[in-house]
């Protein structure tokens, strides 16, 4: 049995397929015809997409994580527009893994990540949508005997046009899930849209305001216990020895262990409990061979990067080298991005019950499917003994997609007192020491001008730390030892293609990887990336003696999606007129997971040093804007993001482990120091469908440092600024 | 045994009295939507009134609360009734992940309370949660929204 306790939700039935695993699969109900494969409750699947109650209920499937953006709200108003149904009955239900596995993957990617929900999945989703609502159309057509081409569907209801019957779609579910699917399934021209485009209210806000909402943290399972961890603070080191028969007498205190080489965990009946033990457990590491590691001997080994002779290449246009050798001026700047955690709200957590026979995790997780991955692996047990039930998450931001240590741990633990569920919780302390931190990077960029001023030549030589190479080592190989996704924002081609044209480019990297593990961080390499490019293209402006914006439109001709957005932020900020009297400005621009972004702000600065964002104008054409509501929120809230990382956050290192434990020493933004955001959403159309939760982060940094520039003539080029004694207020 | 008065009712918990109030609630009391975000009174995740007055519970041990009242987000509506606070939040579709929007409703609640009109200043001061998604905007909307309710 695979229970769900606690989860009580009109809109959003968490694992509710997974309960009914066994009856989902093909159920057959001879002689009757074809399969009928039902939900945990009965209702006929239409589709893997589409199941139908008979009291009208449109539940939609969704495999991609919600975790804040708003993805499972706009994965159902794709659904819901081809499906024309009545959007108020739509619920939604998260199918498991282990359910996709047995079903060939029928749902697809369960990644949640990368901005790409919605981007990379729009066209089968709504073909689901679509085919469903074929069939329900036919399965009512069939009943009246009558062609299907003069029925029409609406708001769940289907209707005979020359004798104005009509049938719900609960009504013919069960004869629709018997038919076999259409092939040849066609979308809707997006004029025609009535669902998608518009700002629908989410679909998962009525428990987050009452406390109901069941986080991973959260999670109650019969005869559960409870799990506090620490794993060695040093990345790479090791478990020498611990004491464990000092706090076996603790209360609650039920088992201390080992976890793996590296971690201890104690498990108690409270996790108040554990975590007391644990913190008077005495532990011996091996802190094995990065225990002399600082940040200033990581600062070290990336510099030595900026002028290596070997580099990857990741853009280049004619000869950057000889146009550089033979500038009649040049100007050169080194620019500086540290270690940042991701701090989600909820730190990472896992609850697991092991029996030989089967292997469950419970998880706060941005794919299911690498939670289920780790899940087999640390049992041991084969695909059909393991199941993952996704748990709402509080925050993700790319912590909890491609890591998955937390559900190794938990299942690790778990596997030590089989048939018990174990709640594991890390302390905040754990999340902010365990992180997959945001890469370091230097960059050093220098560009030349001929004798009438015109940029002859840029080259931008990143140094720092690949995420692939410790995440994805097969995509790296593969491209010879480049790490592709350093050149977010800058690469020559694709969906994170740089916005400028320049006679003589060379954009290379050279990969330094120090020992502390990298991660996908909200935006990823975009957000060092745009604080390089953006910053210098105001530094090269200033050189050249002309405007930031003039000269940033010089390299834009053949980038109009990008000027287009750049032009828009500059309209509505008023860039061609003076900015009010005390506030400064900065602009920047950028093309990031397929969206094409910028930013114009205003800002004061008091004393030198008090910076205040009085506004940040933001535009984002990502193609098609699914719901604009939620675009407006995450332009909003990625600033919050993107705004803390800028002023405050660093994760420094010192004796091979991160120093900064909590919040009180990695600060994050709150509400007094905001900026009003202004969104403009553009909807450029065509082939392009763009991210929304990671792509405008990174245009607010280079903008803000831009207007810092004018209001102070200092040039910032390290992060974060509270380094520099600036603060936000 | 710990006697607390929550939402009204009366409990006994089992703990040590250094325990945060907090992880009483969470563990003993079994009411989930006090979040942990820190345990050092940084994130306000953990936000309860005590007598109506907004507290970190993370920061506060269970023994040192005595006869006061303790309300929780779970207590917040009254009479099957949403909080006027909690009704602007849906209105205004704020929350994103969600998990930090219990401690902020109910330190925009005793706000409220002691301030019927907050400013924008006034917000500032006393809104001091943090929120990673960043749902700034729309709390500070719905704030206003729910002090012309």
């Amino acid at each position: 049995m695979a229970a769900i306790p606690n989860i009580s939700r009109r809109s959003f039935i968490v694992g509710s397929a997974a309960v009914g695993g066994g009856l989902a699969l093909g159920l057959r109900l001879p002689p009757f015809g074809p399969a009928v494969v039902r939900a945990a409750d009965g209702a006929p699947e239409i589709n893997a997409w589409v199941v139908i109650r008979p009291d009208d209920t449109v539940v939609v499937r969704v495999v991609r994580s919600e975790m804040g953006q708003g993805t499972i709200t706009g994965l159902a108003q794709l659904v819901a527009e081809e499906l024309e149904c009545d959007w108020s009955k739509v619920v939604i239900e998260y199918p498991t893994p282990g359910e996709s596995v047995r079903r060939k993957r029928v749902w697809g990617d369960f990644s949640t990540g990368g901005s790409r929900a919605i981007r990379t999945s729009h066209e089968y989703v709504r073909k689901g949508g679509a085919a469903a609502r074929m069939m329900l159309v036919q399965a009512a057509a069939n009943q009246w005997g009558v062609p299907a081409s003069e029925c029409t569907a609406s708001n769940s209801i289907i209707t005979h046009g020359p004798s104005k019957r009509s049938l719900s779609y609960g009504k013919v579910a069960e004869a629709a899930a018997r038919l076999e699917a259409p092939k040849d399934v066609k979308l809707k021209d997006p004029k025609e849209w009535k669902v998608i485009g518009k700002p629908v209210k989410r679909l998962d806000t009525a428990d987050k305001v009452n406390g109901k909402q069941v986080y991973g943290f959260d999670l109650k399972l019969p005869g559960m216990l409870n799990a506090a961890i620490k794993e060695c603070p040093v990345f790479g080191g090791k478990v020498k020895s611990f004491d464990a028969a000092r706090v076996a007498n603790l209360r609650g205190v039920k088992k201390v262990l080992q976890v793996g080489d590296s971690a201890v965990a104690v498990v108690a009946d409270h996790w108040w409990n554990a975590k007391t033990a644990l913190d008077q457990l005495p532990v011996v590491w091996d802190e094995g061979p990065n225990a002399k590691v600082s940040s200033a001997t990581i600062a070290e080994q990336l510099k030595a990067g900026l002028d290596a002779e070997q580099a990857f290449v990741g853009n280049q246009e004619g000869n950057a080298k000889a146009a550089l050798a033979g500038a009649a001026k040049k100007i050169e700047a080194v620019y500086a991005y540290p270690y940042q955690n991701h701090a989600c709200m909820e730190p990472m957590n896992a609850t697991a019950r092991y029996t030989p026979d089967k292997c469950e995790v419970w998880v706060p997780t941005q794919d299911g499917e690498a939670s289920f991955a780790a899940v087999l692996s640390a049992s041991g047990l084969p695909a059909d003994k393991c199941e993952v039930y996704k748990i709402n998450l509080g925050g993700g931001f790319g912590r909890r997609g491609a890591f998955q240590d937390y559900v190794t741990q938990a299942v690790r633990i778990a596997k030590e007192m089989p048939g018990t569920p174990v709640k594991l919780l890390w302390s905040r302390e754990e999340d902010m020491m365990q992180g997959r931190y945001h890469p370091v990077m230097q960059c050093k960029l220098v560009g030349g001008f001929d004798s009438g001023n015109n940029l002859t030549g840029l080259h931008m030589r990143l140094s720092g730390q690949s995420i692939l190479a410790a995440v994805r080592p097969a995509i790296v190989e593969q491209q010879k030892g480049r790490d592709p996704l350093t050149f977010q924002g800058v690469f020559d081609s694709g969906e994170h293609s740089f916005g400028y044209t320049i006679p003589n480019l060379l954009i290379d990297h050279a990969m330094r990887n120090p020992h502390v593990p990298p991660g996908f961080w909200r935006g990823v390499n975009i957000n060092q990336n745009a604080i390089f490019i953006e910053c210098f293209m105001d530094e090269l402006a200033e050189a050249a003696g002309q405007d930031p914006l003039e000269f940033r439109r010089k390299f834009m001709a053949k980038h109009p999606r990008n000027l287009a957005v750049l032009n828009a932020v500059a309209e509505r900020i008023g860039w061609s007129k003076p900015a009010p009297a005390g506030m400064h400005r900065g602009i920047a621009q950028m093309k990031a997971f397929n969206s094409f972004v910028a930013a114009a702000c205003e800002i004061s600065v008091k004393d030198g040093n008090k910076v205040k964002v009085h506004r940040i104008v933001a535009a984002t054409d990502c193609g098609y804007a699914v719901n604009p509501a939620q675009i407006e929120r995450q332009v909003s809230g990625s600033f919050v993001y993107g705004l803390s990382a800028l002023f405050m956050q660093e994760c420094t290192v010192k004796d091979g482990a991160i120093e900064q434990k909590n919040f009180d020493s990695y600060q994050s933004m709150r509400i007094a120091q905001m900026p009003k955001v202004e969104t403009i959403i553009v909807q450029g159309g065509g082939d392009t469908w763009g991210g929304i939760g990671e792509p405008t982060i990174c245009v607010a940094a280079p903008a803000v440092l831009n207007a810092f520039y004018k209001a102070t003539g200092k040039r910032i080029r390290t992060v974060p600024l509270k380094n520099h004694g600036i603060e936000l207020v | 045994m710990i006697r607390l008065t929550i939402n009204g009712e009366t409990r006994n918990v089992d703990v040590d009295p250094n325990t945060p109030l907090l992880w009483a609630i969470r563990e003993q009391v079994g009411l989930t939507g006090t979040k942990y975000g820190c345990g050092v009174a940084q994130c306000g995740a953990c936000t309860v009134h005590i007598d109506g007055t907004p507290i970190r519970s993370c920061s506060l041990p269970v023994g040192a609360v005595g006869g006061r009242k303790i309300t929780t987000i779970e207590g917040l509506a009254a009479g099957g009734k949403l909080h006027k606070v909690q009704q602007a939040w849906i209105e205004h579709d704020v929350p994103q992940c969600g998990y930090c929007q219990c401690g902020m409703i109910m330190a925009a609640a005793a706000l409220l309370t002691s301030n019927p009109k907050p400013t924008d200043a006034d917000i500032d001061a006393a809104i001091t949660n943090i929120c990673r998604c960043g749902t700034f905007q729309e709390v500070r909307k719905a704030i206003h929204a729910a002090a012309k309710a």
